[in-house]
């Protein structure tokens, strides 16, 4: 009987069992940023521990920065205090940190892939829930908490119980202006927000193949909205191909010897699953949610839901929470609804591919009057990038703010925030209430031409119209 | 590191109504500027419990009937979202010693767990009549009895509760946190990582 590349890695990478079912995994790569780190370095002071492999270990500054300049101190002290809590911490213990100065900073789940970090058959962990973007190079790879950040420090292993695996197959041909993000979104409206709690799962099919290796970072980065903690695709030749040449990624001989590991860990074609989910590509529309977490989506087609129409009582209180919070209308569609900030950015759909093929639909076009629009790279390498095919030019001459690399307005830790019930049109991964920075401020998530599309119209549009696709 | 052993936690409850309450609700992220997690419970659910100018808002955990409340109880996908330890860190230095919900998103239950604060399950019938009993005394005192599996409220409501066999036990032994039995395997792991061919690439 075959197996499943989660269970060939969590093999590998077991180092013995403990009490109650749970097992010590040795834990391949530790990125840590200055949001979730702080409070484990302490801990580990306290405990008098270092940190076991700093080798293994590789730091970042994301959520806080500011995107609109670089100049320290920042101007929030508490983010500076976090910046420099972090800097310390990396010197003290001998960790290589990629600071706004090198050139390399980013999203944490932008740069570890672009420098090469991120590998096929490896564990993967970070005190960030959307770790999971990573198992898009067939790499197992899952959030955690701070006590389990100071866990990874002071053992590289941490202590978990193993995951059943839920196959996901998503087959056929995209429609035109259907995108990764509206891949995710579906899945996550169809199994729920819920539907992946205890299970990790394995994003295959012909849809999936297909994909570029941005956009199944896309897929997998949302896993987590999904319930699932672990999301991942097998590593093919894509996957060789985007690591060959990076920083990190093995040369020479070793890149040979890393092929046949990366081919072997690949799940067997007799492979047995927990689960087997099959979606059909052809009926993914255009998604976009329309409440309050990630799994009230609907095709940009449909009509926003009504209260009454849940399931059962405590659906329908939901939808009545959702609808009282976004100040929509149920029974109305969704298109049209007025947007006030549209956000292209965050570790879902911040990468060059991303910028590019927005910039190819709104060159030419502007945002519409009243309304602000932010592209923010993912990473200063992405920016470079961007820079470098003239994608900056062409945001701002379309009326875009053209900002630094960061996490920005997905969680608003750093100055671009919402503003008051503001709605904004978001290519991130939370709706969730507050999420953007007001405690009134209402989020539609969609991928990013669909955002692009609604700084154009000024409203929730669908991307097909707008740009005649 | 000896830890004491969780058994059996006592004392009233509040019921925070809703499925799929996420960790930003929880704790706000512009809470999470701090590098350490003191001061937290004072933020716990604060965008719902407060208006922006910090003006009290109707919520049950301004309640005063509810105040000291050593118990939440809520339903569905408690603590969905982000993987922040602030969350169930602020629930704790709120006064929060156990939680009672219909589920948990893995992470938060993981997170919480590991501070030694027990997250167990009932079923969404329970959760309701628990709630019933709290609105309808909230004095009523609640108690989570791990060894027992039941959860209590006065003399006559008792219910069946589920948790998963890994924590419940970590939490009878008083080896929630589980950073000693990971430094004893420092040998075992050294060995995995011999294995590893990335390592060495």
């Amino acid at each position: 009987m075959g197996k499943s590349l989660f269970e060939k890695v969590w093999e590998r990478h077991t180092v013995r069992a403990l009490p109650g079912g749970q097992v010590q995994l040795f834990i391949g790569t530790h990125l840590i940023h200055e949001v979730t780190s702080p409070q484990a370095f302490g801990m580990l002071r306290d405990l008098g521990l270092g940190v076991a492999r700093a080798d293994r270990t590789f730091a970042t500054v994301d959520h806080i920065v500011p995107t609109d300049g670089r100049r320290r101190p920042y101007e929030d002290d508490l983010a500076e205090g976090m910046m420099v809590a972090l800097e310390k911490a990396c010197a003290e213990f001998g960790i290589r940190f990629f600071g706004p100065d090198g050139g390399k900073q980013g999203i944490v789940h932008v740069i570890g892939p672009e420098l090469g970090i991120t590998q096929p058959g490896m564990t993967i962990a970070c005190g960030d829930s959307h770790t999971s973007t990573h198992g898009a190079f067939g790499a197992i790879a899952f959030g955690i908490g701070t006590t389990q950040v100071r866990d990874v420090l002071a053992t590289q292993t941490l202590a978990l119980a193993p995951l059943k695996v839920r196959r996901v197959e998503v087959n056929g041909r995209l429609g035109v202006g259907v995108y990764a993000k509206d891949i995710i979104l579906h899945i996550i409206r169809t199994l729920g927000v819920n539907g992946g709690t205890g299970y990790a799962y394995e994003y295959a099919g012909s849809t999936i193949e297909a994909l570029s290796m941005e956009a199944r970072m896309t897929v997998c980065n949302m896993s987590i909205e999904g319930g699932a903690r672990v999301g991942y695709v097998n590593p093919d030749e894509k996957t060789f191909a985007f690591l060959q040449g990076r920083e990190f990624a093995p040369r020479g001989d070793a890149w040979q010897r890393a092929l046949a590991y990366w081919k072997a860990i690949a799940s067997d074609a007799d492979a047995v699953y927990d689960d087997v989910v099959k979606i059909a590509a052809a009926d993914i529309a255009p998604t976009v949610t329309w409440g309050v977490n990630p799994g009230q989506a609907i095709a940009v087609t449909e009509r926003i839901p009504r209260a009454g129409d849940g399931k059962d009582d405590a659906e329908s209180a939901s939808i009545a929470e959702a609808l009282e919070y976004m100040r929509l209308e149920g029974g109305a569609p969704i298109k049209g609804t007025k947007v006030d900030v549209c956000f292209i950015g965050s570790c879902t759909n911040g990468r060059l591919s991303d910028f590019r093929e927005v910039a190819r639909l709104v060159k030419g076009r502007r945002v519409a009057p009243g309304v602000r629009a932010l592209a923010v790279p993912g990473s200063q390498e992405v920016a470079r990038g961007a820079i470098a095919e003239g994608l900056d030019k062409v945001f701002t001459e379309a009326g875009w703010e053209w900002r630094e690399a960061g996490c920005s307005m997905c969680l608003a830790m750093n100055p671009d925030k919402l503003v008051g019930a503001q709605l904004c049109a978001s290519s991130s991964n939370r709706n969730f209430k507050g999420r953007q920075g007001s405690t009134t401020g209402r989020t539609v998530l969609m991928s990013p031409v669909m955002v692009a599309a609604a700084a154009i119209e000024g409203a929730v549009a669908d991307a097909r119209e707008t740009f005649a696709l | 590191m000896a830890l004491a052993a969780i058994r059996k936690i006592s004392g009233r409850g509040v019921y925070v109504a809703g499925d799929d309450i996420d960790t930003d609700r929880i704790i706000p992220a512009r809470f999470m500027k701090c590098v350490t997690f003191d001061g937290l419970g004072q933020y716990a659910f604060y965008d719902v419990r407060f208006e922006e100018d910090a003006t009290p808002r109707s919520h049950v955990l301004n309640d005063a009937r509810f105040a000291g409340a050593a118990i939440l109880v809520s339903n569905r996908n408690f603590g969905c979202g982000s993987s922040r330890e602030h969350a169930p860190q602020a629930l704790a230095k709120a006064g929060f010693e156990a939680i009672i919900a219909e589920g948990y998103a893995e992470i938060f239950f993981g997170n919480s767990t590991t501070l030694g604060l027990p997250c167990v399950t009932l079923s969404g019938e329970d959760v309701r009549r628990l709630a019933a009993r709290i609105e309808q005394a909230p004095q009523t005192q609640i108690t989570v009895d791990l060894e027992a599996g039941t959860v209590s409220a006065g003399s006559d409501l008792v219910l069946p509760l589920s948790m998963k066999a890994a924590a419940r036990d970590a939490l009878l032994g008083g080896c929630w946190d589980p950073i000693a039995q990971l430094l004893e395997g420092k040998e075992a792991s050294a060995a995995t990582a011999q294995r590893l061919p990335y390592l060495a690439f």
